[in-house]
Parts: structure tokens; C-alpha cells; sequence
């Protein structure tokens, strides 16, 4: 597994299309730490899902968008996707990447217990960007994601999981990291900068 | 060639032949829902791939069938999303009230419940004796279901906070005849609606409505498929017609979206424009 550590460029390729994020139990702290950090120029749509409660209201959504530079904006059916935007899945729905490069949402039956599931964005984001996709699983108390990042990594696309000891629940970065073999392990602070990285490429 | 890429070919192909021999026109649906439907389906069947689906397809109506259960999305509500009722009850009935008749289409109504959800408000709004209803689904199974209006007891539990969510403070519990493990909808909200097999993708318009809902279908169609719906409901709406989506559905997006006004863009509301301006 490799680790990323000191040489912060060598795992940074310019090549790659979009990120997909996966996050749970902790994650309005792990997003709230990552996305300000990301410069206004940055260049790849961000794909997020958060479970969070199904009767949440927007609240978080604009936070986030406050505070960060890039735009954060709930994901809306049939949109056409757009670089440096962050599109966040509606509580209780699936999000997933349409092979237009639209954004389709569905309420169809909950995988891996949950909806929107993390393993629906996976698995329908690598169909599209195949091995320009990066997946990224942070803190979360449940195994959602594994499969997908499983996928990501078939296609030969760039996975990247919360270092579990970092995180604020590990079962699943623990789960992705025995499932998936991950690229990166990583705290948020090297994410943010591994993403910044990206950047600069 | 990459197995994804193979896996779109397997797609087109089974898609191509489920129309040509069942006429079922899944062609211009979403695609990646459409594949996550397929795969699911494989992996229930114990098939390993698309292709032998496909074959399974093609020689064998009751695999279609079971496929076509899984393809059609049906899950619903009583007053789903509860302030979209609200929304109704404000800003749409006190427009139909005024009409000397008024005609409804629920476009997708699934296995009914959101057909019994309108019929209560208004029969509140003391205009449902003045209505006429045609509730449609591509699903016959389902509409079945629909036209019994049997639902558990469990789901008429959340039906009912639902109910009160949307505003509504009368006795739910008179709308319904509890049994053992289910409830059986009365008989007087469904007198004048009509449950009928109707395809979005190819059957036509069947009149002029003035008001249509449909409710989390669209999402599941690409954006030209999208158009073609909107096409069809845009063609039977008079000046003035409501138009009513799915809380995460818009116009925006669509070819049609200047012929609409909004009127509650919040809960996606909308109405069709005079022609003229
Ligand atoms: C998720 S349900 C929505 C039910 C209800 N409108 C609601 O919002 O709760 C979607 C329904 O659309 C129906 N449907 C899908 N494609 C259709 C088509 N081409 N024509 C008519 N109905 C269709 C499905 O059978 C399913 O019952």
C-alpha cells in the first residue's frame, strides 16, 4: 500500500476527470475541513455523498458553500456536470452519473442499507471517467463504499481513504481499505493537499 | 475494449430487443439506472452477464415480466412529500374550484397512493364529486394494485402522519376500512377515477386536462426522453394547466421550459402559458 507521505507530487497525475467522495458518521467536520481548503481554480467536479437524515433540509449544503471558494451546490436531476463545482447528494436519493455526463438522481431501493448510497456514486462515476476517477472514502460507521471503491480500482482509477486512526468513526475506511487495496492513506490535512496537488498539474 | 465498454454494447442490445419483442421502449431511459436494473437482476438471477440475459429475455415472458417489475421503479407515498399537498390545497384548488368541471391525470401513479392522496384533498375542497381522474401506469401489475387500493397497516401508520404533515386535520381513519394487517381505501374516493395502462413513451394524449402530476417518473428517463413526456403533457394542458413534478425533477432542463410558468417553484408547480404571450 502506498502511503503518502513527503513525496506529496509523485502519486499526482494531471490526468484525471473527477473526484467522488464518499463520507458518513463525522463527516460535516471532515467536509467542513477539506472543501475550504480547495483554491477557486480548482478543476475536476467533486461528487459527494453524505448520508445524513432523509428530512434534512439545505442548510448544510449552504454552509458549506459559504464557506468554501468553490461552488457547493445540491446535485440536481438531468444537470449537466461542470468542473470546480461540488455536487452534493440530496438526502434520500441515489446519485448517480449518467453516461452524458448529466447528473440523475432516483429513489430507487437503498444498497449497502442507505440511500443515497456511496457505492451507487462509485460504481456509476467509474463508468464514465473510468481510470480518471478518484474515490475517496472518509470517517463512517458502516462498510457503504467498499464495493465501489472496488470497482474504481478494477477500472484502474485512484483510490484514496481517510487514514482510519484520523478519523472519527473507522469502520469505513477500515472497510474500503480491506476491500479495495487503496492507493493513498491519508489524514484530511494531506487529502485537502493531495487535491490541491492536482491543481497544479 | 474495456469491460464497461463491452457491458454499454450488452446494454443497447438487450434494450434494442426488449423493444422489438415485448414493444416496451426502455431505449432512451437513464442509463445508469437502467444498468444498475440490469445488473441487480443478473446477480438475483445467478446470471453472469448481459448477454445471457438477454437470451433469457427473448425465449421466456416470465422473465420479461420479472424484469419489467424491476425496471419499473414503484416506490411511493400517501402524501409523499407532505408540503407538496399543502402547496395543491393553497395555490391549485382555489383555482380548479371555479371551474364548471375539472379533469386530472396522474401520469406514473404507481400502485396508487398518491391517486387516493389528491381524491382526499378534494374531497376536503368539496370538489371531488366534480372531478374526473385517469390514473395511468406502463405497469399493469401495478395498476392492479392501484384500482384495489389495499395498502398494510404499517404504511398507513406513516400515511397518516403524512396526512397531517400536508395539512390535513380531519379523521384520516374515515377515509379507510382497517382489517387484520391492511386497509382497504373507501370506495367513494376512487367512484370517478379511472385506472388505465398508459405508456409515456409511445401511447398519445388522451384529451385536455387541468391538471397533471407526475411525480418521480422523469428522473428515470434521459433529458430527449424527458422532452418527449413533457411534449405530451405540454399538448394536453389548456392555457393556464398545472403541471406538477417530482420535488428533485424541474423544467429547467427542458427544450419546453418557456412554455411554463412557475407557480410554486419550490414545490415544482408550475403552469402552462398563454400561446400568444
Ligand atoms: C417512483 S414511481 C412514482 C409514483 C408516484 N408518482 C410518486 O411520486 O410517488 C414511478 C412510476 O412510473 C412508472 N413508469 C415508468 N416508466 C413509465 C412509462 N414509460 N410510462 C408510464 N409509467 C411509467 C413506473 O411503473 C412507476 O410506477
Amino acid at each position: 500500500m502506498k502511503r503518502f507521505i513527503g513525496k506529496k507530487t509523485a502519486m499526482v497525475d494531471s490526468g484525471y476527470a473527477a473526484v467522488a467522495v464518499g463520507v458518513s458518521t463525522g463527516g460535516l467536520d471532515a467536509l467542513k475541513f477539506i472543501l475550504p481548503r480547495l483554491p477557486e481554480n480548482f478543476n475536476l467536479p467533486i461528487f459527494i455523498v453524505y448520508h445524513i437524515h432523509k428530512t434534512s433540509d439545505d442548510f448544510l449544503v449552504c454552509h458549506l458553500n459559504d464557506i468554501s471558494r468553490i461552488r457547493v451546490k445540491q446535485a440536481e436531476d438531468k444537470e449537466t456536470i461542470i468542473p470546480a463545482v461540488v455536487y452534493m447528494a440530496p438526502p434520500d436519493y441515489h446519485l448517480l452519473i449518467e453516461w452524458d455526463c448529466t447528473i440523475a438522481l432516483s429513489t430507487s431501493e437503498p444498497v449497502s442499507y442507505t440511500r443515497p448510497s456511496i457505492d451507487v456514486l462509485f460504481e456509476t462515476a467509474v463508468d464514465v471517467y473510468g481510470e480518471k476517477l478518484i474515490g475517496i472514502i472518509l470517517t463512517g460507521a458502516n462498510r457503504d463504499g467498499s464495493a465501489g471503491a472496488c470497482k474504481i480500482k478494477a477500472a484502474g482509477g485512484l483510490v484514496v481513504v481517510q487514514d482510519p486512526e484520523t478519523a472519527q468513526a473507522d469502520t469505513m475506511p477500515k472497510a474500503a481499505i480491506a476491500a479495495a487495496e487503496p492507493d493513498l492513506i491519508l489524514s484530511l490535512e494531506e487529502i485537502s493537499e493531495f487535491l490541491c496537488n492536482l491543481n497544479q498539474n | 475494449m474495456t469491460d464497461i465498454e463491452n457491458e454499454k454494447i450488452e446494454i443497447g442490445l438487450l434494450l434494442e430487443a426488449i423493444y422489438r419483442k415485448y414493444g416496451y421502449d426502455f431505449r432512451d431511459y437513464a442509463k445508469a439506472s437502467i444498468k444498475r436494473r440490469i445488473l441487480r437482476h443478473c446477480n438475483l438471477s445467478g446470471l453472469k452477464t448481459i448477454s445471457e440475459l438477454q437470451h433469457r429475455i427473448l425465449y421466456n415472458v416470465q422473465f420479461f415480466e420479472a424484469l419489467l417489475m424491476d425496471f419499473s421503479i414503484n416506490v411511493t407515498e400517501m402524501f409523499r412529500d407532505p408540503s407538496f399537498y399543502g402547496a395543491i390545497r393553497e395555490s391549485v384548488l382555489p383555482v380548479l374550484k371555479e371551474l364548471p368541471h375539472i379533469k386530472i391525470w396522474h401520469a406514473g401513479c404507481s400502485t396508487g397512493e398518491e391517486v387516493y392522496s389528491m381524491a382526499i384533498l378534494l374531497k376536503e375542497a368539496d370538489i371531488l364529486d366534480n372531478t374526473q381522474i385517469y390514473a395511468t401506469d406502463f405497469n399493469e401489475k401495478i395498476i392492479k394494485k392501484a384500482r384495489e387500493g389495499i395498502y398494510s397497516l404499517e404504511k398507513i401508520k406513516a400515511y397518516t402522519t403524512n396526512y397531517q404533515k400536508a395539512g390535513g386535520n380531519q379523521s384520516f381513519a374515515d377515509y379507510y376500512t382497517a382489517g387484520n394487517e391492511s386497509a382497504v381505501m373507501n370506495k367513494n374516493l376512487r367512484a370517478n377515477v379511472v385506472f388505465a395502462d398508459h405508456n409515456l413513451v409511445s401511447d398519445a394524449s388522451f384529451g385536455e386536462m387541468d391538471l397533471i402530476i407526475c411525480r418521480n417518473v422523469l428522473i428515470y428517463f434521459d433529458r430527449k426522453l424527458q422532452d418527449t413526456a413533457i411534449g405530451l403533457f405540454r399538448e394536453s394542458l389548456p392555457s393556464g394547466g398545472f403541471l406538477c413534478l417530482g420535488s428533485k425533477e424541474s423544467l429547467r432542463f427542458s427544450i419546453y421550459s418557456e412554455d411554463f410558468e412557475d407557480v410554486r417553484i419550490d414545490e415544482k408547480i408550475y403552469r402552462k402559458k398563454n400561446s400568444h404571450g
